[in-house]
């Protein structure tokens, strides 16, 4: 038998960051605590790197590689160089939180990589394992990301939450996956698509596997009801890893379900869409919901999410192009506008000072004008309001949701936004129209100071021309496998 | 487009522009800057507006000053704007009350002025936006940004109930403007993927799918008009709303609604209209005699001038479904003239307050014996909102009611009696604000208004007879687009 050596050129920038992850943990060993600044640089590097080469490597073709378990597409790479972009600004925004609480060490680093190496696979999974193992090589990140500071209670309690139950979901996930290889013999997307094409496998089997996929996915999205561990996760974890866990990984997670539902079982659209729908209504319902009666800034976004999760679901009802598009778009406007207010709320914070309450915002517009002004912005893009990029990625979906005849399913997404424009509404009114509680100064780095202008602007200007972002949404799902 | 220039991007930007300079002016050390350039803005926006009239062509229902040009192709969304004989009166209006917007604020906002004249501006433009928009996207977009400028408005600089009055004015018209949303996607998926509202006039749509997108609409612009039963976010927020707030929300906000009626919900839904008229008209009617007569009822002055807003746009909407050219050409009359009226009174009760701090009739008694001049402005505006004749509140009210009696004598016969109920209301009221002995000793100290005020009320109450005596070049540009849509109402689009 000939070994043949597989084509590596798709995964360069794969093999490149794990590379890098190994270089990183060395350099920290010799620069230590003091020189702790190189290996930021170095990771930002790596980071950068990798965007590159995943840059110069793009084409519109999708090349199958490793006996057809990793695929580079035109929306892999789209959805890379956007995770690439959003670590870098997440890595920026906590960097001064996280050195304040002293936790920047060289472990926070290489799992920051190595949860961004997780995601790369998973966008690039052709393959049901490979999937599982860049999902799998994700979360372990982040449980352990989430107990970085193991002298924290509500830390420590947050992290064996989420790895006890994401454990569960993954076993869900693998049992699912289990039940479609016993039916269609196969664990390749394609293989899998076409046997449930052509016919093959018990259906029965399929459909219980499918279940079992569905829940998988619905935990790692924090779909309600298998939203339980968002909230505490959230709030539990020092804020720097809530803003990676709420930012990078959604982009991934589309990934994910583009790949194992819409490539993998898209045939069994009939049965899944009514999951997804059931699924994405009891999201907005239970995030908008509960959101209202949260006192925790952290807590209510973790409601925030779900609920924005359930109209990315409600994208993907319809199940054509268009609605793949618009759930994409949703994603990214969603990460964009989630990078910039858990950043506002660690420039809120202070060494020994987490602001953690709504209160916290009370009078920002007297102590900070700007900052008050960026904050607006996003509420009322998170609310959907015009002319912020939040309304359009709602009227892409809600678009796509009644083209499939959904219009039932439109009507109760606006009816749970407009409950859930309220608590948006709030955090504006503490700002504006409350008086602050405490007067000191706001000091901001430089380099955070720019990136969150540019950041609460681009939700503002992608607003005003909204064509860039969809036409790209648009094209990356056109031009995926 | 005149001259080359695009003129309605002009009117729509040049405030919003102007509002970011005002903005970028900073604190209040610079406060005396903010208001120069706000004042010089407004006035520059409404020297601007005033070639869409001269430039205007009476004789056609078509759109003039058009513009178009892509938005954003995924959706098929156009930047496409224009104006008819509807839009281009409301247009001149918003431009024509913001400078004294900007001057009525002059002296009583003291704190964070940049971002009160700025979020006016901006409020100004959004508005134009609004009326000049032929995209359903725009439109709505246009719609909701004006929501921000006054939560803020409302919130910032309102009374002490402002934060509940705010919130409730958001949530309110968002509920409203929300299932528009829906119903424009819906017409988007029917007409095969256009969001151009001249489209939608010509789209058939079956009599069950009209109900449900009429009802839509209704909703959304039943809050902003507002229509009784939905109409209770506006005592709250106009009352807690600073003098500016008031004036807006009375004389331009209010207008929004009345004239998505007329773009909207009539040429897309004629059968569900004509279906539906009964039932509008009753509800017209029903703010036009019950809410009088809780403005009688009212101890705070700025609550009652609120609670005959409602029952004056009632006046509108009755209009609106008479389907005759008195009816409709009645209500567009109607909404120019509460837009001088109201805001004048609002201003009057501003006056008032900026001196003695309360808005209670009680407190208050007479000031006709320390502002003589003030009084007889605010008699000429009390008997304008009572519909004396001579004054522009008269011809709406009376073309209306002559459009009523052709469809049913008792339709007309209640319409009619806002002529007793506003009298009473407005005029119970001026009485015991303005005549009798001195109330109090604060009452004592009153000064007359002072030159600045005198040139608002003296222009608005020009604008207000000059209606009254000679309202044939409002009518006059409106005449060929009014029958146009009555004609296109008349056709059903089953």
């Amino acid at each position: 038998m000939n070994f043949l050596s597989p084509d590596f050129s798709p995964a360069y920038s794969e093999i490149f960051i794990l590379l890098m992850v190994c270089l990183v943990m060395l350099v920290d060993l010799a620069a230590g605590e003091k020189r702790r600044y190189i290996t930021y640089g170095l990771t930002q590097v790596a980071l950068i790197g990798c965007a590159f080469l995943t840059f110069v490597t793009f084409s519109e073709e999708a090349t199958l590689t490793f006996s057809g378990m990793f695929v580079d597409d035109a929306m892999a790479d789209i959805l890379k160089l956007m995770v690439f972009a959003t670590v870098v600004a997440v890595l920026i925004y906590s960097h001064t939180y996280v050195r304040d609480r002293g936790i920047l060490t060289g472990e926070f680093f290489c799992l920051v990589l190595f949860a961004t190496l997780g995601m790369m696979v998973m966008i690039s999974a052709s393959h049901f394992l490979t999937l599982y193992i860049g999902l799998e090589l994700l979360s372990l990140s982040l449980y352990a990301l989430v107990a970085l500071r193991r002298d924290s209670l509500m830390a420590t309690e947050a992290a064996m939450k989420f790895f006890v139950l994401g454990a569960l979901a993954s076993g869900f996930l693998l049992y699912g996956m289990s039940m479609v290889y016993g039916a269609t013999g196969s664990l390749h997307v394609h293989k899998v698509a076409e046997a449930i094409t052509g016919g093959v496998g018990n259906h029965e089997v399929l459909v219980v596997g499918l279940v079992f996929i569905v829940a998988g996915i619905a935990f790692k999205l924090s779909a309600a009801p298998f939203h339980m561990w968002a909230p505490d996760v959230y709030q539990g974890a020092p804020t720097a890893i809530t803003l990676f866990i709420s930012s990078a990984p959604k982009l991934a997670a589309f990934a994910f379900v583009m790949r194992l539902l819409i490539d993998g079982l898209g045939d069994l659209v009939a049965d899944w869409q009514g999951m997804l729908v059931i699924l994405a209504v009891l999201s907005l319902a239970v995030g908008n919901i509960a959101a209202i009666a949260q006192t925790n800034i952290k807590r209510m976004l973790a409601y925030s999410t779900i609920s924005h999760m359930g109209f990315v679901i409600l994208g993907f009802i319809s199940a054509d192009w268009n609605g793949y598009s618009s759930a994409l778009f949703y994603v990214i406007t969603y990460v964009l506008m989630t990078l910039g207010i858990f950043a506002l709320i660690m420039i809120l914070c202070r060494n020994g000072f987490e602001a953690e309450e709504i209160s916290d915002f009370k009078g920002l517009s007297k102590r900070n004008a700007w900052y008050a002004f960026l904050t607006m912005i996003l509420m009322f893009s998170l609310a959907g309001i015009p002319p912020m990029v939040g309304f359009y990625a709602k009227l892409a979906v809600l678009q796509a949701v009644v083209n499939a005849g959904f219009v039932w399913i439109a009507v109760a997404a606006v009816i749970f936004s407009l409950i859930g424009a309220f608590y948006y509404l709030r955090i504006v009114k503490l700002m504006y129209f409350d008086a602050p509680e405490t007067d000191e100064l706001i000091t901001v780095r430089s380099d955070v100071k720019l990136l969150i202008s540019v950041n609460g602007l681009a939700v503002l200007l992608l607003g005003i021309f909204p064509q860039s972002l969809m036409g790209l949404s648009l094209y990356a799902i056109q031009n995926s496998m | 487009m005149l001259f080359g220039i695009p003129l309605l991007s002009l009117i729509i930007w040049l405030p919003i522009v102007f509002g970011i300079v005002v903005f970028a002016t900073g604190g209040d050390r610079n406060a005396q800057l903010a208001r120069w350039v706000a004042l010089a803005g407004s006035i520059l926006g409404f020297l601007v507006a005033i070639p869409l009239y001269t430039g205007f062509d009476p004789s056609t229902s078509a759109m003039q000053f058009v513009e178009e040009h892509t938005w954003f192709e995924r959706f098929n969304v156009n930047y496409h704007l224009g104006v008819d004989g509807i839009s281009m009166p409301l247009i001149l209006l918003n431009c024509f009350i913001t400078p004294f917007v900007v001057i009525a604020g002059w002296q009583v906002i003291q704190e964070r002025v940049s971002q009160y004249m700025g979020a006016f501006m901006m409020m100004s433009g959004i508005v134009n936006g609004v009326f000049a928009a032929l995209d359903a996207v725009l439109f709505y977009v246009f719609w909701e940004a004006s929501l921000i400028p006054m939560f803020l408005i409302i919130g910032i600089w309102g009374g002490p109930n402002r934060v509940y009055a705010a919130i409730k004015f958001f949530l309110y018209t968002l509920m409203g403007s929300l299932l528009m949303l829906i119903a424009f996607i819906y017409l988007y998926q029917s007409s095969g993927g256009s969001f151009s509202i001249a489209d939608y006039h010509q789209l058939p749509i079956p009599l069950n799918a009209q109900i449900l997108i009429f009802i839509a609409f209704l909703l959304a612009f039943a809050v902003k008009v507002p229509m009784w039963p939905v109409h209770t976010w506006l005592p709250d927020a106009h009352v807690e709303a600073p003098t500016g707030g008031s004036v807006v929300l009375a004389a331009i906000m209010l207008k929004l609604g009345g004239y998505g009626f007329l773009r909207f919900s009539l040429p897309i839904t004629p059968d569900a209209s004509h279906y539906l008229a009964e039932m509008m008209i009753v509800l017209s009617l029903i703010a036009v005699v019950y809410i009088g007569l809780i403005a009688l009822m009212q101890a705070d002055m700025k609550k009652l001038i609120a609670y005959s807003s409602v029952a004056h746009m009632g006046f509108v909407t009755l209009g609106f479904f008479l389907f005759n050219a008195y009816g409709i050409e009645g209500a567009m009359v109607q909404m120019i003239s509460h837009g001088f009226i109201s805001g004048a009174m609002f201003l009057c009760v501003g006056v008032l307050y900026d001196r003695l701090h309360s808005r209670q009739i009680a407190d208050y008694g007479g000031v006709v014996n320390k502002m003589p001049v003030f009084a007889a402005f605010f008699m000429l505006f009390a008997m304008a909102n009572a519909g004396l004749p001579g004054t522009s509140g008269f011809v709406g009210e009376f073309m209306v009611i002559m459009g009523a009696v052709k469809i049913n004598f008792w339709y007309a016969f209640l319409a009619a009696t806002t002529l007793i109920f506003g009298a009473a209301y407005t005029l119970w009221m001026y009485k015991r604000v303005i005549f009798g002995a001195i109330a109090s000793p604060a009452v004592e100290e009153l000064q007359d208004i002072s030159k600045r005020e005198f040139m608002i009320l003296a222009i608005l109450a020009l604008a207000v007879l000059w209606l009254g005596v000679y309202p044939f070049p409002l009518t006059e540009v409106m005449h060929a687009t009014v029958d146009n849509l009555l004609e296109h109402v008349a056709n059903s689009k089953l």
